[in-house]
């Protein structure tokens, strides 16, 4: 009798658990997809985590930086993060070129380009299978609260928000596709539908086009704005960089 | 004598009120559950059946399903649209189209004769409707043949 009773009880805090516990695009893919993402030799994301590991040592990183197996462990999983000099977040990709404009006094790499796609792929390589692990830096807070207030906000001629399909429809089907909590854990990533790599950033213009809206400029702080707060609310998924996404 | 005054006057007032009540329900009613034509010619189902089912142009299978069998990918988002011309009126159904907002203010289904009140609309597509006024009497006419 007690234990029924405390089963009952239980049973509405269990659900609420499993509720606010994220879950990665990965889970909702087909099996084949799957497949390519968990095999190294048959994910093509792993081409561009090559190439990164060549231009690591080519242009000068491992110099500083040595065996990015130690020296970029959990990185991927704390950023953004707040950066003094920007007096605000910084991405992944904006302080690999910090590296090479401020310490290497090389010419910034595109952003999207193939060279800072392989190195942000080679970098975040190493903190596969770690937890999402945003600082609890007060000073990310305002960049957050901007991140879910652009989540929230209708947008577009279609005038949908993040929300509408991320929260409200995640696991429902938007035509054939699935749709997705829309967490950033895997970037960058292999996207079939792209045939190539891409950031986080390219997968956000893509939402924002899709429902007819003017994507911001790559490099605009509202996308990093939108990843912190991805990060937060993405927070102990595991990192899967390269994924594989349809 | 001031009671045998008020008393008939209160009762006059009583028994007006349900009729101003549905004067005023009939109404709103009139005004917002339908809309009257766009454009005063009737629309063509089967280019209304083309709009629906072609993605870019209509969008409704990326939420509804509906009796489409040649079409693979069709969503879940939303109410099948089978028997949706059973279920609701012409007027009904243009509202839906038009601005289901008015009826819906947190609906997902975008407003297709409406071009007012969005953010950050692509260049492509500021100013313009998701659909042409002809374009949603022909929805509506194919609409009104999905009966159940
Ligand atoms: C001249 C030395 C130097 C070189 C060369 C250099 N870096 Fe750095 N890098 C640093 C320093 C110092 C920091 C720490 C900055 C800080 O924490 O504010 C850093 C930080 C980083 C971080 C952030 C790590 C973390 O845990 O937050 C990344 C990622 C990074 N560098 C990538 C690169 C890449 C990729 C290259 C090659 C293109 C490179 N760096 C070249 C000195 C260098
Ligand atoms: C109309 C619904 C819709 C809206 C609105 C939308 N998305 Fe998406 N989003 C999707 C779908 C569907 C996918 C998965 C596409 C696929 O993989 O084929 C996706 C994928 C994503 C992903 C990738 C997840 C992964 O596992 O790699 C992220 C991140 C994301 N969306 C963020 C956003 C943000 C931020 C916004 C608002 C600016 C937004 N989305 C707006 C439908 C939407
Ligand atoms: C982004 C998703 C979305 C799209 C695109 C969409 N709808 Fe809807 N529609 C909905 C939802 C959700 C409802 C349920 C009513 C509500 O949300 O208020 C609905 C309701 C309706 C209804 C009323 C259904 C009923 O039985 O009461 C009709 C009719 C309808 N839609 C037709 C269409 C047509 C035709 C198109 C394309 C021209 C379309 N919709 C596009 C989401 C969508």
């Amino acid at each position: 009798m007690r234990r029924a009773a405390l089963a009952l009880l239980l049973a509405p805090l269990i659900a609420l658990a499993a509720a606010a516990q994220p879950q990665s695009g990965f889970e909702l893919m087909a099996p084949e997809t799957q497949a390519m993402q968990r095999d190294d030799t048959a994910n093509p994301g792993m081409l561009w985590v090559q190439e990164g590991e060549a231009l690591w040592q080519q242009s000068g990183c491992a110099g500083c930086h040595g065996d990015a197996a130690a020296s970029m462990r959990g990185a991927a999983a704390r950023y953004p993060v707040y950066d003094e000099a920007r007096a605000g977040p910084i991405d992944l990709a904006g302080r690999i070129n910090q590296c090479r404009v401020e310490r290497q006094g090389a010419p910034a790499l595109a952003l999207e380009g193939e060279p800072l796609l392989a190195l942000g792929s080679f970098v975040a390589h190493q903190s596969r299978g770690l937890p999402v692990a945003p600082p609890a830096d007060p000073r990310l807070a305002p960049a957050r609260a901007q991140g879910e207030a652009l989540f929230r906000e209708r947008r577009g001629q279609l005038n949908l928000s993040c929300a509408q399909c991320h929260d409200d429809n995640a696991g429902r089907r938007l035509a054939g596709s699935p749709i997705p909590q829309g967490h950033p854990n895997g970037y960058p990533l292999y996207r079939l539908e792209w045939q190539g790599m891409g950031s986080l950033q390219r997968r956000l213009r893509n939402c924002m086009a899709g429902v007819r809206s003017e994507p911001f400029a790559y490099g605009a702080p509202e996308y990093i704005a939108i990843e912190t707060f991805l990060m937060s609310r993405a927070a102990g998924l595991l990192l899967e960089t390269p994924a594989v996404r349809p | 004598m001031p009671r045998a005054g008020t008393a008939p006057s209160r009762r006059t007032c009583l028994a007006r009120w349900p009729w101003v009540l549905l004067l005023l329900a009939g109404g709103a009613a009139a005004q917002e559950d339908s809309l009257p034509s766009l454009t005063g010619t009737p629309g063509d189902a089967v280019r209304g059946r083309a709009i629906v089912t072609t993605r870019q142009r209509g969008l409704c299978l990326l939420c509804h399903s509906g009796p489409f069998p040649e079409e693979r990918f069709q969503g879940d988002l939303a109410p099948g649209l089978a028997g949706a011309g059973s279920r609701l009126s012409e007027g009904q159904l243009r509202l839906r189209l038009v601005d289901g907002r008015r009826l819906n203010p947190q609906t997902i289904m975008p407003s297709y004769y409406r071009s007012e009140g969005l953010h950050q609309v692509g260049p492509a597509w500021q100013g313009r409707t998701i659909l042409t006024a002809e374009e949603i009497e022909d929805v509506v006419a194919f609409l009104l043949t999905l009966r159940d």
